[in-house]
C-alpha cells in the first residue's frame, strides 16, 4: 500500500520506489530504500508528511510519499 | 608573511547539510575568508585560510550533500571539486547524533580516494540523544583518523588541525608532487602506502559477485585514486561518469555487467549498492555506539514541531515569524537608512558649499550629484541586507527555516515551486535587492532562476512614492486604499502566474521531489550569525557595489548632458503663452526642466513617444521612466524636474495638481501599473546578474518584464479609453 495510507504514529517497511533513478538514487542516500523501516511522525491527510527513518526526520511531499510502497 | 619556502595545502570540508560542518570551517578559519560562487552556478563558495608554522592550510568549505551523486547541483560541485580539484586533505564533518546517515557519505570519500579525517561533530549532541561513540574503534574499522569536537563551543580544532598535518605527514607529502605521491601502488619504496592501505580498509566490502564486477571495471580503467568510485558509479549508471571519455571497451564491458545484474537482481544495480553501503554501515554502527538511556533531546524537538508544523497553527506561527522578519528587516532598518541617507545628503551640501553660490560647475554636479548619490544609493540598502540576512541566519540556524518549507509546501507547490520560495518572494515587498539575494535558501537552481526571474513582480517599497504621489492625485480618497490594494495584488498575482508559466516552459520537467531533512533544532553561536551577516554585507558592497555606482553614475550624466545651447528655446506645449531661451530662464526649476528635456534621457523620453503612447504616456513620462531605472523612487524626483515644480516629493500637492491638469486617471493608474510591473532598477539587475551567475537572466529578466509591463499597460488604457473609464 501507498506511504500516504500510514497513520501518524504508525511503522511502515518500505518496499518499493516508483520512480526513476535519480529520485530513487536521492531517497537511497537519505536512508529511504527497500528494507528501511519507516515511522510515520506527521500524516496530517493533506500537505506535507514527516517519516523517521534511520534517526533523523525527513519530510516528504504527498505526491512524493504516494509513490512509496510499503508494507 | 608569505615566503617561497611556505608550503600550501588544500583542505576540502565535507558533509551532509546540518553537520555542522560551516561551523567547523569558520572555528578553523575565523574571519579569514571569502564568500564567491561556483562559476555559472549559485552554489556558494567558501575559502578561508590557516597558518601554521610555514604551513599555510587552504581550506575550502564544499556545499553540503548527502552523497556523491548527481541529484543536485550541491553534490555534482562537491564532486567535481573533489576529482578535479584533487584536494590534500579531505575533512569529513559527520554529525554524531545522527551517524548511520551521516557515514553514508563518508563511505563514498573513502572510494573517492583522497586522504580523509573524520571530525564526529556534535559529540554532545549524541551524548544527549542517549547514546556515546567509541570513535577510537570507528577509527580502526574506517582506517582513517577520527576526531571527536563540538563545533558549536568551538572544542576540538586543535586535534582536527593535528589529524589533518598527522595525514599530510604521513604522506611525506610535497606540493606539486601529489599526484606522483598518492599514485605510487603499495610497493617497496611506496611512501604512500601506508595511509593509502589504511583508507582501504574502512571501504566498503560489496560482497564477491559486486566485487568481481568491480574488479573488471576497474581494470579497464586508468589508474588513479578514485578509480574504484568510478568504476562503482559506471555500474550504477551513473550519467555524468558515463558520458565522460572511457577506455575502449570499458563502456561495453559496464553494459553487459549491468544487464546481467538487472537479470540475477530484483534491485536495480544503485539501490542493491546503497542497501549493501547501509548494511556495511549498520555493522559499523553496532558495533562503535553503546545507548545508554532513552532519547531525550529528539523528544523536545518532536514536541516542538507538534506546535510549529501543526497543520492549522503551523501557518499563523509562520506568519507571525514572517512579520517579526520584516518588521526587524524594516522597521529597525529604515531609520538606519534615513541615517545613512542624510549623511550622505549632508556630505552633498557639505562639498556643494565649496563652489561659490549657484555656481554651474559640472565638476561639483559630477561630485555631488553622480558620485556621492550614487554611492549614497548603494550604501543605503546596507543596514536592510545586514538585518534580513541575521534573521535568516537565526531562522536556519536554529532549523525552523525547514519547518516553514513545509509549513507553506502546501501552498508554493501548487504553482510548482517549493514551500521555501514564499521567504523571498514575501521579502520582496519591502526590498527586490536583499530578496534575490535570500534565494540563496532554495535548494535547487531552478527554484532559484523562477524565483528571481518573478521576484521583481512583489511591489517593492521604492515603488511606494510613486503610488503615494499618483493616487491621490488621480483618486478620490474612498477609491485610494483599494487601488493601492490592487497595484499589489496585480504584482502577486503575475508573479505567481509567471511562476507557472516558467515552470510549464522554460523550466519543465517533474516536480522536484519534496524531500528535505528536518534537523534538530538547535541554537546557533553567535560567531556563525555575525560571520554570515557581515560576508553577505561584504559580497553586496563589492558586487554590487561597483556596478549600481557605474549605472548611476552613467544615468545621472544622461539626465544632466549635452547642456542645451543658451539660445535654444523648448518646444512650445499646448496652453504655453510664452516661448523663451534657456539663457534668459531665471527661474531654476525652469532652467533645469529645459536642461532635462535636452539631456540624453530626454531626448530618449521623445524618441520613446511612438512605443510609449499607446499607453497614453507622453516624453515627460517616458524621461521620468528612464531616471527611473537607476531607482525607482527616482521616477517621483524627476517628474517634479520635468513640471519644472523644483524639488518634489511624493507629498507634493503642486506637482499633483499639474499631473491632474495634464493627465486622466486613466494614464495615472497606466503609470502606477507600467512602474510595478516593468524594468527592474539598476540594483536589480546587478544582483540578479550576480546571483544568477550570468548577465543573460538579468537581461531576460528586465526584457520580459518590460515586454509585460508594455502589453498589460497598453492593454488597460486600451480598454479603458474604449470604455471611457476614468479618462476626464
Amino acid at each position: 500500500m501507498p506511504l500516504t495510507h500510514v497513520n501518524e504514529g504508525n511503522l511502515a517497511i518500505l518496499k518499493s520506489i516508483d520512480g526513476g533513478r535519480q529520485l530513487r538514487g536521492r531517497l537511497a542516500a537519505l536512508g529511504l530504500l527497500p528494507g528501511a523501516q519507516l515511522h510515520v511522525v506527521q500524516n496530517s491527510g493533506q500537505g506535507p508528511f514527516v517519516v523517521a527513518v534511520r534517526g533523523s526526520r525527513i519530510v516528504l511531499g504527498r505526491g512524493m510519499a504516494a509513490r512509496i510502497s510499503v508494507e | 608573511m608569505t615566503s617561497i619556502l611556505d608550503r600550501t595545502l588544500t583542505v576540502a570540508v565535507a558533509g551532509n547539510p546540518n553537520a555542522g560542518k560551516t561551523t567547523i570551517f569558520n572555528n578553523l578559519t575565523g574571519a579569514r575568508q571569502h564568500v564567491g560562487n561556483y562559476p555559472g552556478v549559485t552554489v556558494e563558495w567558501k575559502e578561508g585560510t590557516l597558518r601554521r608554522g610555514d604551513l599555510r592550510l587552504n581550506i575550502v568549505d564544499l556545499p553540503g550533500t548527502y552523497s556523491l551523486s548527481t541529484f543536485s547541483e550541491e553534490e555534482l560541485v562537491a564532486r567535481d571539486y573533489l576529482l578535479n580539484h584533487a584536494p590534500d586533505v579531505v575533512i569529513n564533518v559527520v554529525d554524531a547524533s545522527n551517524l548511520e546517515r551521516n557515514l553514508y557519505l563518508t563511505t563514498e570519500l573513502l572510494e573517492i580516494g583522497r586522504p580523509l579525517v573524520v571530525v564526529l561533530n556534535m559529540s554532545d549532541a549524541a551524548r544527549d540523544r542517549g547514546y556515546i561513540i567509541d570513535h577510537h574503534r570507528l577509527s580502526q574499522l574506517l582506517g582513517v583518523p577520527v576526531v571527536p569536537a563540538v563545533g558549536n563551543r568551538n572544542q576540538g580544532m586543535e586535534a582536527v588541525i593535528g589529524a589533518v598535518l598527522e595525514v599530510v605527514n604521513s604522506r611525506v607529502h610535497l606540493p606539486g608532487t601529489a599526484d606522483q605521491c598518492r599514485d605510487a601502488g603499495p610497493g617497496p619504496g611506496g611512501l604512500a602506502a601506508p595511509s593509502r592501505a589504511a583508507g582501504s580498509a574502512g571501504r566498503v566490502n560489496y560482497g564477491p559477485d559486486v566485487e568481481a564486477a568491480v574488479a573488471r571495471i576497474e581494470a579497464l580503467l586508468p589508474e588513479t585514486p578514485h578509480r574504484r568510485w568510478q568504476a562503482l558509479k559506471l555500474l550504477e549508471g551513473d550519467s555524468r561518469v558515463l558520458s565522460d571519455s572511457l577506455p575502449v571497451g570499458a563502456r561495453e564491458t559496464v553494459a553487459t555487467l549491468a544487464t546481467a545484474f538487472a537479470a540475477s537482481s530484483t534491485d536495480d544495480p544503485d539501490v542493491l549498492l546503497a542497501r549493501l553501503r547501509y548494511e556495511h554501515i549498520g555493522r559499523l554502527c553496532d558495533e562503535v555506539t553503546r545507548q545508554v538511556r532513552g532519547n531525550g533531546a529528539a523528544a523536545l524537538s518532536d514536541r516542538i514541531d507538534r506546535v510549529a508544523m501543526h497543520p492549522v497553527w503551523g501557518v499563523p506561527i509562520f506568519l507571525a515569524m514572517m512579520y517579526l522578519v520584516f518588521m526587524l528587516t524594516f522597521m529597525l532598518g529604515n531609520p538606519l537608512m534615513d541615517l545613512i541617507d542624510r549623511g550622505f545628503g549632508a556630505l552633498g551640501t557639505f562639498f556643494t558649499g565649496l563652489w561659490p553660490a549657484g555656481s554651474p560647475s559640472h565638476l561639483k554636479s559630477l561630485l555631488v550629484d553622480g558620485i556621492i548619490g550614487g554611492v549614497g544609493g548603494v550604501v543605503v540598502f546596507l543596514p536592510n541586507i545586514v538585518l534580513l540576512f541575521m534573521a535568516i541566519a537565526v531562522l536556519e540556524g536554529t532549523g525552523y527555516m525547514a519547518r516553514a518549507a513545509f509549513v507553506m509546501d502546501r501552498f508554493m507547490s501548487k504553482v510548482g515551486l517549493h514551500g521555501k520560495t514564499f521567504i523571498p518572494l514575501l521579502i520582496g515587498f519591502g526590498c527586490t535587492v536583499p530578496a534575490i539575494m535570500a534565494t540563496r535558501t532554495l535548494e535547487t537552481r531552478r527554484d532559484r532562476l523562477i524565483t528571481m526571474m518573478v521576484l521583481p513582480l512583489m511591489s517593492c517599497g521604492a515603488r511606494l512614492p510613486i503610488y503615494a504621489l499618483l493616487i491621490p492625485a488621480f483618486f478620490a480618497p474612498r477609491w485610494q486604499g483599494p487601488v493601492l490594494w490592487m497595484i499589489y495584488v496585480t504584482g502577486i498575482l503575475l508573479a505567481l502566474a509567471g511562476a507557472r508559466l516558467l515552470r510549464a516552459t522554460l523550466f519543465r520537467g517533474e516536480n522536484t521531489p519534496f524531500v528535505m531533512e528536518l534537523p534538530p533544532y538547535r541554537l546557533p553561536t553567535a560567531q556563525s550569525l555575525l560571520i554570515q551577516m557581515w560576508t553577505r554585507a561584504w559580497l553586496y558592497l563589492k558586487k554590487a557595489g561597483t556596478v549600481i555606482l557605474g549605472a548611476a553614475v552613467i544615468l545621472w550624466c544622461l539626465t544632466f548632458y549635452p547642456k542645451p545651447p543658451a539660445t535654444w528655446v523648448p518646444p512650445a506645449e499646448p496652453g504655453q503663452a510664452t516661448l523663451v531661451a534657456y539663457g534668459q530662464m531665471t527661474d531654476p526649476a525652469q532652467r533645469r526642466a529645459t536642461e532635462l528635456s535636452y539631456s540624453v534621457a530626454g531626448h530618449v523620453g521623445r524618441a520613446l513617444e511612438p512605443v510609449i503612447s499607446p499607453m497614453g504616456f507622453d516624453w515627460r513620462i517616458g524621461t521620468a521612466l528612464v531616471g527611473a531605472i537607476a531607482a525607482k523612487e527616482v521616477f517621483v524626483a524627476q517628474m517634479g524636474i520635468v513640471f519644472a515644480v523644483g524639488q518634489a516629493d511624493e507629498t507634493s500637492d503642486q506637482l499633483r495638481a499639474q499631473l491632474r491638469a495634464r493627465y486622466s486617471p486613466l494614464v495615472g493608474l497606466c503609470i502606477m501599473m507600467f512602474a510595478l510591473i516593468a524594468t527592474p532598477c539598476i540594483a536589480t539587475f546587478a544582483i540578479t546578474r550576480q546571483e544568477a551567475g550570468s548577465a543573460r537572466w538579468a537581461l531576460a529578466q528586465t526584457l520580459s518584464l518590460t515586454a509585460l509591463a508594455w502589453i498589460i499597460t497598453f492593454a488597460v488604457f486600451q480598454v479603458g479609453t474604449l470604455l471611457k473609464l476614468g479618462v476626464s
